[in-house]
């Protein structure tokens, strides 16, 4: 009886894979709207701008992560690398340099830290985590260096408008970042899927030693992640910046954990081989509703933390129940 | 007559459908070391997994002293006076000398550990084989090898056992070191303990032991006292069966030499190892577990160091080389290590059968899940393997459903060389004839084929030519015709026939 059914019970687990991290986000939502004094406020067009534009920073740092995780590492160096690269665009900016320059300069140094990680576990053979906790401080020291220890301010330029709401009072138009992030978010999710370089990510989480034996390249293969991962690091700094209108070298402080909170909530295991981008997206919006929505509910701010941490082991315990319903 | 120390009588256990023990009696005096001979696979370590309690006997009778006796977990048989020592070290690298021979049954007073006792139990054990110079404090990953299994036998020692089980003991030690090894066996036999000794190399067993039980196939087939036993006689015993008829053969031609391993050495095994792989044919490499054939085929193929030696590929010398190299070369290596190195368990059979090879299935550069889908649907119809569609993940099939996955990712790469390292072990009897079949049918096909086993009749079924691999020398390549499962297994444990023959 269990084998005629298992066909269709095996494509409705699929669905429910790709559906569940959605549920969970029109759980979130839904769960802010019951309350009526707030509803009008949170479930407006202008609230979703909102939201939208405080997700993207996490979201442009998970899109890096879920590469990362995926092959089975981590980077806990984000927050750091954020605040040091909003720092450096900051710091050219206000030396008069174009904006043109400045925006690839500071993607590229997130990429070039993120080189250094690679280099480094792959070289070394060291624990992704530990040198990543590392770089963590490396990072932040060189923020605040470089920043004398306070806010850099810069001049209006054109890098403001990446993250600016113009028209705030309604859904459109979308400040540019949103539009950025979700047009890398549909090429990683390209890559992941449909490239040999994506593949090899999953079969190097998955399995070290089978992917060693397919004759990939594990250690090239893992410079080019982190590598990778740091890129979209240095442009979630770079909106950063943006967004404060100023180089902050102790900005993004646990950021990290947001970033690395939404590819887990998202569906993707810490033991690599596992998870996708469009659950990681979901994730981090996820996170910002859960902000948005305890914020304009007037919660303390420790409820929230209280709450955000409940919600990221629920989720995970959920995802674990439906595996060990699966195997 | 005495009551014996163990005695174990009709014992059977099953797996399933497999019958790993059908009826096996065996016997242990005080004080007597006593041999466990058997080919891998012969029941061995299931008999010895049951009287330590690991698993239950289906059925039988098991006395100890006498007494009926039936180990409920391994902690029970310890207890009990039934210690264990397996062929794999088992200590806790990072903790003391000391810390590793009372592990389990440190002294303790309301949950403190009581560190005279400790300490001098820890000494005890140690001065009983006389090895008192190994320092308690330093921590186990810091001693040698030799000093590791020493600390592995105290261990077993601080629960005073009746019966010590050894798997295998020497079989990462060097000379000397067997040596101190068998005088420390000699004294616990003084002291009376009885040991149960597990090794394929008869002339060990015919030093440190008293008597012998051979196994094969489940069963106990003989037995007797290990002075009047002649070697001969005992390599009859553990070979004796009839070649049953699941190996197909398919008519192949053999053609040229396309991979040749002149004196591969790798660190530390192989020790020497040279062989002509020619195309079409099925060359099957025989010997003990530890012999050093996975790692020759590895250190070929670029996944270990290369000591020593050259690879030539059709011809061309192609020393040290990585695996994707080899892989461009038409190489392709199963792994003896389905599981943990062989497939990715949780991803889909699609990516597990196309990792090493995309190129077909992509348009512009981007991989066509609809081409990869059907490319791994062909592979499993043609395999014939059982399951719900190429999305499944590896992990929720079947052994032998596993292993075709994992031979069909060398097929879809269109490997032209295969080395196939144990490529039956642990899948059911249908889904090994069907790998004998397609081996056949790829060599007819002109692939080359390196068979590595443990299991005689199967290389005896399906190879053209068999290599005997023995303490890391691949010594002569014979034409099957030319060889007896006798003179293969004599020519592993090291005691080619010629020299038995001036001995008995």
């Amino acid at each position: 009886m269990g084998n005629t059914h298992s066909p269709t019970r095996a494509r409705m687990r699929q669905v429910l894979n790709v559906l569940g991290p959605f549920l969970g986000l029109l759980v979130v939502i839904g769960f802010f709207s019951l309350n009526p004094e707030v509803r009008p406020y949170f479930l407006s067009g202008a609230n979703f701008k909102v939201i939208l534009s405080q997700t993207v920073i996490v979201a442009v740092g998970a899109l890096g992560m879920t590469m990362i995780i995926v092959s089975g590492g981590i980077d806990l160096s984000v927050g750091s690398v954020v605040a040091l690269t909003s720092v450096v665009a900051a710091v050219l900016l206000r030396q008069e340099w174009i904006p043109l320059l400045v925006i690839p300069l500071t993607v590229l140094v997130g990429g070039f830290i993120g080189f250094i990680n690679g280099v480094t576990i792959a070289g070394l053979r060291m624990m992704p985590f530990i040198v990543t906790l590392g770089m963590m401080g490396i990072a932040r020291g060189t923020a605040k260096w470089l920043a004398g220890n306070q806010t850099v301010n810069c001049p209006d330029s054109p890098v403001n408008d990446i993250m600016a709401l113009h028209q705030p009072m309604q859904l459109l138009p979308l400040p540019p970042g949103v539009w950025i992030a979700s047009g890398l978010a549909i090429l990683m999710v390209l890559v992941l899927r449909q490239t040999v370089f994506g593949r090899y990510i999953f079969a190097i989480g998955s399995n070290e030693a089978t992917a060693r034996l397919c004759g990939i390249r594990v250690q090239r293969q893992k410079v080019l992640i982190y590598t990778l991962g740091g890129f979209f690091f240095g442009l979630a700094g770079l909106m950063q910046m943006s967004r404060l209108a100023q180089g902050d070298p102790s900005v993004a402080v646990g950021l990290e954990l947001d970033v690395i909170a939404a590819v887990v909530i998202g569906g993707a295991s810490l033991s690599g081989g596992t998870g996708s981008i469009l659950g990681s997206m979901i994730g981090a919006l996820i996170m910002g509703v859960l902000r948005n929505g305890s914020n304009m509910s007037d919660w303390p701010n420790y409820m929230q933390e209280i709450i955000i941490g409940i919600v990221i082991i629920l989720a995970v315990a959920l995802d674990r129940l439906r595996q060990r319903r699966a195997s | 007559m005495p009551t014996p120390r163990l005695r174990m009588v009709d014992v059977r256990k099953s797996f399933g459908a497999t019958r790993a023990l059908q009826n096996v009696s065996f016997e242990v005096e005080p004080g007597e070391v006593h041999a466990l001979i058997g080919e891998n696979g012969a029941g061995k370590s299931t008999l010895m997994k049951i009287l330590s309690g690991a698993y239950v006997a289906d059925s039988g009778h098991i006395e100890l002293e006498g007494r009926p006796f039936r180990a409920a977990d391994p902690l029970h048989a310890r207890r009990c006076g039934i210690a264990m020592i397996y062929q794999e070290l088992n200590l806790a690298p990072h903790l003391s000398v000391e810390e590793n021979i009372v592990l389990g049954e440190e002294p303790r007073r309301f949950g403190w550990v009581n560190r005279k006792e400790r300490r001098a139990l820890a000494r005890r054990a140690l001065a009983q084989l006389q090895h008192d110079s190994i320092p308690l404090d330093a921590p186990a990953c810091t001693r040698t090898i030799a000093e590791q299994q020493i600390v592995e036998i105290a261990r077993a020692l601080v629960g005073q056992p009746k019966v010590l089980i050894m798997d295998e003991p020497t079989s990462s030690l060097t000379r000397v070191d067997t040596e101190n090894l068998y005088a420390a066996i000699g004294r616990l036999k003084q002291q009376g303990v009885s040991i149960v000794y597990i090794s394929h190399f008869l002339e060990e067993c015919q030093r440190v032991c008293d008597r012998y039980t051979v196994l094969r196939d489940g069963t106990t087939v003989g037995h007797g006292l290990m002075a009047e036993a002649q070697l001969g006689e005992i390599i009859r015993l553990l070979v004796g069966r009839e070649v049953q008829d699941i190996y197909p053969r398919i008519p192949h031609t053999i053609g040229e030499t396309i991979l040749e391993f002149r004196q591969l050495a790798g660190r530390p095994k192989p020790r020497s190892a040279s062989l002509r792989l020619r195309a079409g044919e099925i060359l099957g490499i025989a010997g003990l577990v530890g012999a050093g054939r996975t790692e020759m085929v590895r250190a070929a193929f670029g996944l270990d160091r290369l000591a020593e030696g050259t690879v030539h590929v059709r011809n061309r010398l192609s020393g040290l080389a990585q695996p994707r190299r080899r892989l461009t070369e038409g190489i392709g290596l199963l792994s003896e290590n389905r599981k943990e190195e062989g497939l990715m368990l949780n991803r889909s059979l699609a990516d597990n059968l196309t990792l090493t090879h995309f190129g077909p299935l992509a348009r512009f550069g981007f991989i066509s899940s609809r081409l990869q889908r059907q490319a791994a649907r062909r592979w499993m119809e043609e395999l014939d393997v059982h399951a719900q569609g190429p999305g499944q993940s590896a992990a929720e099939l079947s052994g032998g459903n596993q292993q075709k996955i994992a031979i069909g990712r060398l097929l879809h790469h269109e490997a032209g060389i295969l080395l196939l390292d144990e490529p039956t072990r642990g899948i059911d009897v249908g889904s090994k004839a069907q790998i004998y079949r397609l081996m056949g049918q790829l060599a007819a096909q002109g692939k080359a084929i390196l068979f590595i086993s443990s299991y005689l009749p199967e290389l005896m079924g399906i190879c053209d030519t068999i290599g005997v691999m023995c303490r890391g020398v691949l010594s002569d390549i014979r034409p099957v015709a030319e060889w007896t499962e006798h003179s293969i297994i004599a020519m592993a444990i090291g005691q080619p026939e010629s020299q038995l023959e001036t001995k008995s």
